[in-house]
């Protein structure tokens, strides 16, 4: 049999496309980015896959498909379930004609997310049954389950990975194609028009099937208990098991594929059969309470903390009783934190921003950097889409005559995502909003995938592009702009005349991701140390490639890509090209 | 008993790290084992330290190490190698890319790269490898070769064929940087004597 060393991710494509899976969707979000990027990558033969323009959108699209009798996934990250969860509710009620998967990709440490939500809640929330894979290999297998069981028991299944499964690599066996059924639309009224009256039929067909997967779960074999020395007995799932495995090799183990609901049965015969019972389980206490539920009270929460990622050595001390282990660092090393890139585009608009004492609303994206100094440059981040809707309601309450200190700074594919209902919001309700758009040509955060903005689609086929000028015209906005932030004098006048104008501004500032243009770039800029002054404002840019030593700039020829903009804001013209300081020493 | 490796590599975002430990997993599977190898994506990529982990032996649980517990630290960046130092067994052995890459608060001049950091290292370790694995890449004319350079170095550490380590770098490298690639795998297997 193939052997393939696969992430957690990729074997979540893999088992999409062994299962049969039809149609794809996501948006892309860390830590499950790469769910959708495989498929599209290795299985788009088979498998119709979309970056869809968020999560709420993905969801609909996959259940439109189950809908006409395909399978279908939809993967997101953790809070994107969140914007998902209107149409995920009614799933629940409505149930798989094609079998269908929610993969929910959760983020315990905040990696690279503004909360630690524990999505396995949703099972419990939603009634819809979880399974939560350990390693790469049952990520595959799960998918296979996952739709087997959705098909079965005519219901969406959740599965629920965190950044440690997604980002992981381990090896698979492949295995092959399963045939798919051929999309066939039946008409179903009384069960995909929830109108009141057949949804209380829809909501008692709900509570039946939660008991029957309770029952199947007493049988499904991906709970499995591993007998061994009956002093400890460990209730575990997902990464935790490896864990516990790792540290404790010697207790008794009950492993859970599916979380959610639980084999009562099977816990009650465990619980039984060892003297010290623990639930080992990262974040919320979600499978202990589950236990409690059957009378059963094992140590969970007030052993193992409640917060972050679990490790080996965590998972040690909790069962030993001791207190969490905080990892010895050096305290004489400075600390790195992430940073915008050498020639961001966007790191000339935060550099106004900044001295232009803005009050600024930011969003979701790699510009959230430009929150730390030197930039300072942002004052909110709240979720996608929120910088627009959260600078009108910071201008209602300040006041029209503070609207032009307010400025909302955004991405283009967050824009997308949410930002277009808040600029609509903002000229309905008569607000004086300014709106940037962050245009960098991509999704960049999450590793340049295309979007409506970019004209291309996941599957690579080029198609239309939309136009963000044309939009905000067409929204009511009366200031529309395109500039290049490469250009320090266009962008100081850019902002100027968008803020001091009096209805909604829109100005979106053009400039492709520098980490997919520094390839183009070949001329790193040079200081000329004779006429550097050592005034310091290159280095209000944030830019990595900029540095001081002996009080006069200096330029690291490795990082920069010659953009530019710290040239352009030398008051002594000290930043040159190459070629300009050759040029300069020919006469 | 049988061979494990646990090895952890760090440096900054943008060094090449996770290509250089999917070449080190790729390499060990060719020989039959076992692997679980964790990353970090996204933010954190951005310029900041990077993590990674590679564990190799017959039957490997989780893909993170313990503290203590690494046998081998492939550091690309001085400071990052000392910042996990304590990561690594007493005995354990450290191949250390002493280029410097100045985070943040040392590039604005707010706070000052530590010196002797070298030492520090030495004090910490079993065995220890210091090279300058970006002159060498720049002397191939690519400075971005620092991470096969490093994985050179390792492999004249680590008990894997020839082979597999070159099986391992021709399916992973684009075809059209190979060429470059074997010579900075060779230039980092010089480094040891």
């Amino acid at each position: 049999m193939d052997k393939e060393l696969l992430s957690g991710n990729e074997a979540i494509a893999r088992g999409a496309y062994e299962a049969g899976v039809q149609v794809a969707t996501a948006y892309p979000g860390t830590p499950s980015t790469e769910i959708l990027e495989a498929i599209g990558k290795r299985y788009k033969g088979d498998i119709y896959c979309e970056w869809s323009v968020n999560e709420k959108v993905a969801v609909e699209v996959a259940m439109g498909a189950s809908f006409a009798g395909a399978r279908a996934l939809s993967a997101m990250k953790h809070v994107g379930l969140n914007v998902a969860a209107d149409p995920v509710f009614s799933l629940s009620y409505i149930g798989a004609t094609g079998g269908i998967i929610i993969v929910t990709a959760d983020d315990p440490y905040m990696h690279s997310s503004q909360n630690e939500q524990d999505n396995r809640n949703y099972g419990r929330h939603a009634y819809i049954p979880v399974l939560e894979p350990s390693d790469s290999q049952e990520c595959k297998d799960y998918v296979v389950w996952g739709i087997k069981i959705s098909e079965e028991f005519d219901t969406p299944v959740l599965l629920r990975l965190t950044t440690r499964i997604s980002h992981s690599k381990s090896i698979v066996e492949l295995g092959e194609r399963v045939e798919s059924p051929k999309p066939d639309y039946v008409k179903e009224l009384s069960r995909r028009v929830i109108l009141p009256a057949f949804a209380r039929k829809l909501r008692l067909k709900v509570i039946k099937r939660l008991k029957k997967l309770a029952e199947f779960a007493e049988i499904f074999p991906e709970n499995r208990v591993e007998m061994n020395d009956t002093k400890i007995g460990i209730i575990t799932s997902g990464i935790s098991y490896n864990y516990v495995k790792e540290v404790a090799p010697e207790a008794s183990v009950l492993k859970l594929g599916m979380v959610y609901p639980v084999p009562p049965y099977m816990i009650k015969k465990f619980a039984e059969s060892v003297d010290d019972l623990y639930v080992v389980e990262e974040l919320d206490p979600f499978i202990e309470t589950e236990v409690n539920r059957l009378g059963i009270f094992p140590k969970g929460k007030s052993y193992v903390p409640l917060y972050y990622e679990l490790n080996p050595e965590r998972v040690e001390c909790a069962l030993k009783g001791e207190p969490d282990p905080v990892p010895e660092m050096p305290e004489d090393a400075p600390l790195r934190p992430p940073v915008l890139c050498p020639g961001c585009p966007h790191a000339n608009v935060f550099y106004h921003l900044h001295r232009m004492k803005m009050i600024v609303t930011g969003d979701i994206g790699c510009y959230t950097l430009g929150a730390l100094p030197p930039l300072n440059a942002m004052d909110t981040c709240v979720c996608m889409g929120a910088s627009v809707t959260n600078a009108i309601g910071i201008e209602k309450a300040l006041g029209r005559e503070n609207a032009k200190k307010i400025v909302a700074v955004i991405g283009d594919s967050t824009f997308i995502h949410s930002g277009i209902t808040g600029l609509i919001d903002a000229v309905y309700n008569k607000g004086h909003s300014n709106i940037i758009i962050l245009d960098n040509r991509t999704t960049a955060m999450t590793g340049h995938q295309p979007h409506p903005g970019t004209g291309k689609t996941l599957m690579g086929d080029e198609t239309f592009e939309l136009n963000y000028e044309e939009l905000a015209k067409a929204c009511g906005a009366t200031y529309v702009k395109t500039f290049d932030p490469y250009d320090v004098e266009e962008t100081a006048e850019t902002l100027k005349e968008a803020f001091e104008h009096e209805g909604v501004s829109v100005i979106v500032s053009k400039r492709e991701c520098a980490l997919l243009a520094r390839d183009r770039w070949k001329e790193a800029m040079w200081v000329d140390v004779e006429m550097c002054n050592g005034c310091r404002i290159c280095l209000q840019l944030g830019c990595p490639a900029l540095g001081i030593v002996d009080k006069k700039a200096v330029i690291d020829e490795v990082l920069c890509i010659g953009c530019g903009v710290c040239s352009q804001l030398c008051p002594e013209d000290a930043i040159k090209t190459h070629k300009e300081a050759s040029a300069k020493e020919v006469k | 008993m049988a061979k494990k490796w646990d090895i952890m590599i760090t440096g900054c975002g943008g060094q090449g790290i996770l290509l250089a430990s999917e070449i080190i997993a790729e390499a060990a599977m060719l020989e039959g084992y076992d692997i679980k190898k964790a990353d970090v994506h996204g933010m954190a990529q951005r310029g900041g330290s990077v993590i990674s982990t590679v564990r190799i032996a017959d039957k490997v649980y989780s893909p993170l190490i313990k503290y203590g517990d690494a046998d081998i630290l492939l550091a690309f960046e001085l400071l990052e190698g000392y910042r996990v130092s304590k990561y690594v067994r007493d005995d354990g052995v450290f191949i250390v890319n002493t280029q410097r890459i100045n985070p943040m608060p040392v590039a604005s001049g707010r706070e000052k790269y530590p010196e002797g950091l070298e030492d520090k290292i030495k004090c910490n370790a079993g065995r220890v490898v210091f090279l300058n694995a970006l002159d060498i890449a720049k002397e191939l004319g690519n400075f971005r070769a620092v991470n096969v350079v490093m994985i050179g170095v390792l492999s004249r550490l680590m008990d894997l064929k020839l082979d597999s380590w070159k099986k391992a770098i021709e399916r992973l490298v684009p075809a059209k940087h190979l060429e470059l690639n074997m010579k900075a795998f060779e230039k980092g297997r010089e480094v040891v004597g």
